[in-house]
């Protein structure tokens, strides 16, 4: 237990396994990805109220479940790079916050195509939308600050003092746009969305979540590698890899 | 050498001894003390020129423009917080210094929000009567400005400490902080609001006070580490 500890925090081991993990997960993650839009958008009866329109959902939800979970990934590995000072938790918070911002702003953009034909408008100040973007502008300062910095390392662990101060603001965001929400709570708008969602279309849905979770892992595993590389370009190991490589 | 000098003071001693500096060196340039004020009242003509000037109409947006502008003023001076002391090193001497640094920053804050957000709630009056907020909602206005802009200048004081080793720290310290102002002004431009319609307001100054004990609890250590990050780089 504590060997692989250990190991988690030495770059070179990191790459490697990532690498090995990137060689099964890569593969199983596209196939999902492909089975469950083809499953989703092609053999799913349509909505009785929103016909074929609903079918975003399959990219909608899952962005932005993962999107969500993203910035607590973030912000653990922030919190571990801080209390441990382990450079490589550093590397998967920095890691995150690029793939949160896009996953937030796919869910956002799908969420406003969806909207158009079912509301009816492109935007609407709804309490979760308007939480989604709270979320992608906290994504957004985190890679700002870190471009900000000059000095890497010192870039790390403020962007791991900025997800840990979010963490503990999301909540009260979520509860106080809600809250806002409720008391401007336009009535020209209704959803449509049922209570209840049939096994048929739930089904694909999960199995688009799932893949969207690997695609995240996948993508943090790759940003993570070439983050590595990046920092340890001066390094034995690297300089032998590169030439390998080129051979 | 007497005596005192050799035992250091006392967490307390030192941290009034900071907000007296503080203030002194903000008398001594008043003008960085107007700067805000005048800020809040060049913004508060823009929005007649831009709104229309109709009393009713104004009257309607008036608990959220006042808040917007107060959020844009306290946001406008948190750069500034720790910037000539970090410039002239005189915050690497406070982070050597024997007392905790929890207080010290807090210390920087009280000052900070003593010179914008308690000075800003103080004339805001003078503007709502401005942009025709009715009379009857002024004490609220007062009220939630007093708790949130010490929300707000605790909150900024995070993203000056995290961004004031940098040159073009300005721009940055919006994005970062603005997400964490949503909540203060949901809750503070809702108490006003209510007051307005004459609903009681004192639930939302309440949440605005709680969020004020969790940010003075938890914002400290936020600002602390940043300086460390911020002094180290």
């Amino acid at each position: 237990m504590w060997s692989f500890f250990h190991k988690l925090g030495s770059p070179p081991w990191l790459y490697r396994i990532a690498g090995s993990i990137l060689r099964w997960l890569l593969p199983i993650t596209l196939l999902a990805l492909c089975v469950g839009l083809v499953w989703g958008l092609l053999f799913t009866a349509p909505d009785f109220r929103q016909g074929n329109s609903y079918r975003i959902i399959y990219i909608h939800v899952p962005a932005a479940v993962v999107a969500l979970a993203g910035y607590y990934v973030m912000a653990i590995a922030g919190a571990v790079s801080l209390i441990w000072k382990m450079k490589m938790a550093d590397v998967a918070m920095r890691a995150c916050a690029p793939i949160g911002a896009a996953l937030t702003f796919i869910a956002l953009v799908t969420g406003s195509i969806w909207g158009k034909p079912t509301w009816g408008t492109w935007w609407v100040w709804d309490a979760r939308i308007t939480s989604m973007l709270i979320l992608l502008f906290l994504y957004l300062g985190v890679v700002a600050l870190y471009e900000a910095y000059d000095n890497k390392e010192a870039a790390g662990k403020a962007c791991a003092v900025l997800s840990l101060v979010g963490t503990v603001n999301i909540p009260i965001i979520y509860k106080s746009v809600d809250w806002w929400y409720s008391l401007h709570q336009p009535a020209s708008i209704k959803f449509t969305g049922e209570s209840s969602i049939d096994p048929s279309m739930l089904y694909p849905l999960l199995l688009m979540i799932t893949a969207f979770y690997a695609l995240f892992t996948c993508c943090l595993l790759m940003n993570m590698r070439a983050d590595i590389l990046d920092r340890e370009s001066r390094t034995g190991w690297v300089k032998k890899l590169a030439l390998e490589y080129r051979a | 050498m007497s005596m005192a000098a050799d035992k250091p003071p006392g967490a307390a001693t030192f941290c009034l001894g900071l907000v007296r500096r503080q203030l002194t060196l903000a008398a001594r340039r008043p003008i960085e003390i107007g700067n805000p004020l005048l800020f809040f009242a060049m913004v508060v003509a823009l929005f007649p020129l831009g709104l229309g000037p109709a009393p009713d109409k104004l009257a309607g947006f008036a608990p959220g423009i006042l808040w917007i502008i107060a959020l844009l003023s306290s946001l406008l001076t948190s750069d500034t917080v720790f910037r000539s002391d970090f410039e002239d090193g005189s915050l690497e001497q406070l982070l050597l210094a024997p007392q905790p640094l929890f207080l010290s920053v807090l210390a920087y804050i009280v000052a900070h929000w003593l010179i914008t957000g308690f000075l800003l709630a103080l004339i805001s009056p003078l503007f709502a009567v401005m942009i025709s907020l009715p009379a009857g909602a002024i004490g609220t206005l007062m009220a939630s400005l007093l708790l949130g802009t010490a929300v707000l200048s605790l909150v900024g004081g995070i993203g000056a400490a995290l961004t004031v080793g940098l040159k073009r720290g300005g721009m940055l310290i919006s994005l970062l902080i603005l997400p964490f102002y949503m909540p203060v002004l949901i809750f503070g431009s809702a108490a006003v609001q209510s007051a307005v319609i004459g609903v009681p307001a004192g639930p939302y100054l309440a949440i605005l006070g709680a969020m004020l004990c969790l940010a003075i609890a938890l914002a400290p250590f936020a600002i602390a580490t940043g300086l460390r990050i911020s002094v180290d780089a």
